[in-house]
């Protein structure tokens, strides 16, 4: 089906482009919309924002292993009904993505059932122990496109200086999940007014804080990209905001659910609220903001973490870390982060595209001419309220349930493809 | 005061009113007078039946909530269960589902984990009273030694208290710290820095790190019991070291008012935290803590048991 998007806002910040116009898609493909027949269908997008297919670079499917909280048909489903084409699955799976045969399993099962594109994430360590490097170049070759021991920090820094130095001859990014598991251990929450008062375990942000000054020095020794996942604490931002005007080749993330919430949710006790690393406090929110408004930050990702209602529904010391976030981040960055005037909608489209594509130094999230068209559509002003019985998601464990938003992802195109539609 | 008692849970005191705590010690004197007569029951739980659900162990307060509830004529149940076992099969939600299904109308629970009262109250019918959860939250602790403390000094406006000793991991600490601040006394802790916070000043407390500052013009102090394993953990060096340092005994009780009142939640480590001279000493009440602990949980349980639906 060929057609032409018409009388949106087009943004593209990958081409420096935000200007009203047309987009034709044909064949599956960005195209030239003067090239197109007379005739083509036209969808007219007044008022709304045409920009280049969203890429979470977070997402958890669960895929093989935990197919009772999501699966790669369910997690495509609702990252496409969120908003996104292309999402980074991680690779903490049963069996881990460590090794060629899962890599292959998960792009088989994509090809087949995925709605969106996934790209899959090869875990850094064997079993994602931390102990013995995973066949990296073997991860490479059968479509990794990038690695990570996400939730569990490699923590030895002489294995992880030889896993950095090793992936930049197969010109695999490191994304990584900063913790000091010792000054974190039995932590539940972060460690600050909020766990003082309420007698719980604490996370401090000082073990986010050390891990990620060491992978700084392990960037600045190995000349390769690290990119830090969920950045949470306000000192985080700071060590990052130096070491990218040193130069090093460091970037970070931030989550839609660390810029808007903090630690004073827990007091309610809902498992909903945890997730590692922790809601921390309301400076370091802001100090997140900061981040995202001078680049400090090139990226929102999600960490989406499916988990059952079952495995949830536990006194909140026993329940796993995570939430889902696929069918809510559009909807929170366009309220906190547009609406509330932290960034410009180019700006805040950037996170979604332009910097997660330059982590993985790929060349998508654009609106160039000739490539696959992947395309998100938003409405800046269309007001929801979150219903999770609404979620394509196999999983509910969100706090957002209730939340008012306004502006969300309207459509979703993936190779020319409606894969979601709601206008 | 004409205040109502409306609540179905008794979860902690950072939930209450200073006009439902004074609630609580009010109807407490009063069972403490049942408690004082020949015949010691009274009718009040006739025909309702409390669970005693007892996912970490304790014995005193088991105890004493048990007597408690046998004064006041309930059916009971006691239900010791390890949270460990307890991990691996049932949830703790399903276990209570199952309590509840039995028509039972109280449940007084003890958790190793914080909140876990919290979490269960809005999600089953009978009422849910804290028996602990954690280093989280103890209410009935801290209704107890208010009710001692205003039984012996009449009032808390301007009442000097002090707590020492291992706070971070104490929930009496946390919750005689809510009830005393919203009675308007000032509350003191004292403790070794790795164990006592300074978080805690954001809400008005004094946090001293050594035993003059934290007992110097003290009406009443209150000691907790540390436990070795902090020291495994490295908190502090040793438990001798501990004592000189931080113990209450004849040198360091000097900085106190000479009327001082000595408490303590017990199990005493006699010579640890607390010599055994002022342990047993003309200003320790740590005896009469005990017995008031009967009467301010028979309070409880009656004040709670009149909200049931």
């Amino acid at each position: 089906m060929n057609y032409i998007l018409e009388n949106a806002r087009v943004i593209d910040p990958v081409q420096n482009i935000d200007s009203a116009g047309d987009i034709a898609v044909c064949d599956g493909r960005i195209a030239d919309p003067a090239t197109m027949p007379a005739g083509t269908e036209r969808i007219d997008l007044k008022g709304k924002v045409v920009a280049p297919g969203f890429i979470d670079l977070h997402v958890h499917l669960r895929h093989p292993g935990k197919t009772q909280a999501e699966t790669i048909h369910t997690g495509t489903l609702a990252a496409a009904a969120g908003g996104f084409t292309s999402i980074v699955a991680m690779p903490n799976t049963s069996p881990a993505a460590d090794n060629p045969g899962t890599i292959h399993f998960v792009l088989t099962h994509a090809e087949r059932e995925g709605v969106v594109k996934v790209l899959p994430c090869g875990a850094m360590t064997k079993n994602l122990e931390g102990k013995e490097m995973s066949s990296i170049g073997s991860l490479k070759a059968a479509g990794a496109v990038a690695l990570s021991d996400d939730g569990r920090c490699v923590q030895d820094h002489q294995l992880m200086r030889h896993i950095v130095h090793y992936s930049r001859t197969f010109d695999l990014p490191i994304l990584d999940h900063c913790g000091d598991l010792l000054l974190e251990a039995e932590g539940v929450m972060h460690e600050g007014e909020w766990s003082v008062l309420l007698g719980m375990k604490g996370m401090p942000s000082a073990a986010e804080e050390l891990m990620i000054y060491r992978d700084i020095i392990l960037s600045r020794m190995t000349n390769w990209k690290i990119h830090i996942q969920h950045v949470s604490a306000k000192e985080s931002v700071a060590i990052l905001r130096q070491a990218r005007r040193d130069g090093i080749r460091v970037t970070g993330e931030a989550t839609p659910h660390h810029i808007s919430l903090t630690d004073v949710e827990i007091k309610r006790f809902d498992s909903n609220y945890k997730m590692n690393p922790p809601l921390r406090s309301e400076e370091d929110r802001l100090a997140l903001l900061e981040g995202l408004a001078d680049d400090t930050l090139t990226v929102i990702a999600t960490d989406h973490a499916p988990h059952t209602a079952t495995e949830k529904m536990v006194e909140f010391d026993y329940a796993p870390f995570g939430i889902i976030g696929l069918e809510t981040a559009v909807q929170i960055c366009m309220t906190e982060l547009y609406h509330k005037g932290v960034l410009s909608l180019p700006h805040l489209i950037s996170k979604l595209t332009k910097g997660p594509a330059e982590v993985l130094g790929l060349d998508i999230g654009n609106l160039k001419t000739g490539n696959p068209a992947d395309i998100t559509i938003l409405d800046p002003d269309r007001e929801t309220v979150v219903d999770p019985d609404q979620f394509k998601s196999k999983s509910r464990n969100t706090p957002f349930a209730g939340y008012r938003a306004k502006g969300c992802a309207i459509g979703t195109i993936v190779n020319g493809k409606f894969v979601h539609r709601a206008f | 005061m004409d205040v109502k008692w409306t609540r179905k849970d008794l979860l902690s005191i950072y939930d209450l009113s200073a006009e439902e705590i004074t609630l609580i010690l009010d109807t407490a004197a009063e069972f403490k007078k049942v408690s004082q007569r020949k015949i010691k029951k009274v009718p009040a739980l006739r025909g309702k039946t409390v669970v005693n659900l007892f996912v970490e162990p304790s014995t005193r307060t088991r105890t004493s909530f048990e007597l408690a509830e046998q004064r006041l004529s309930a059916d009971i149940i006691n239900i010791a269960a390890d949270s460990s076992s307890l991990r691996k099969g049932e949830t703790l939600l399903d276990t209570v589902k199952n309590i509840e299904a039995l028509q039972v109308d109280l449940i007084v629970m003890r958790h190793s984990a914080a909140g876990a009262p919290n979490f269960l109250a809005p999600r089953v019918r009978p009422g849910i009273v804290n028996a602990g959860d954690g280093a989280h939250s103890h209410p009935t602790q801290a209704l107890l030694d208010l009710f001692t403390i205003r039984e012996k000094k009449g009032t808390f406006k301007g009442l000097n208290v002090s707590i020492i000793g291992d706070i971070l991991h104490s929930r009496v600490a946390r919750s005689n710290m809510w009830g005393l601040l919203k009675l308007g006394a000032n509350v003191t802790f004292g403790g070794p820095s790795t164990l006592n916070p300074k978080a805690f000043e954001k809400v008005g407390v004094r946090v001293c790190h050594n035993m003059k500052d934290a007992l110097e013009g003290a009406d009443v102090v209150n000691l907790l019991r540390i436990q070795h394993e902090r020291q495994r953990s490295g908190f502090f060096p040793s438990v001798s070291e501990y004592s000189k340092v931080f113990g209450l005994n004849p040198d360091s009780a000097k900085y106190l008012k000479p009327d001082a009142l000595i408490m303590h939640p017990g199990p005493i480590n006699r010579g640890v935290e607390l010599d055994s001279s002022l342990a047993d000493g003309p200003q320790s009440v740590i005896l009469e803590q005990v017995t008031n602990g009967l009467a301010v949980r028979m309070a409880v349980l009656f004040l709670v048991a009149g909200c049931l639906k």
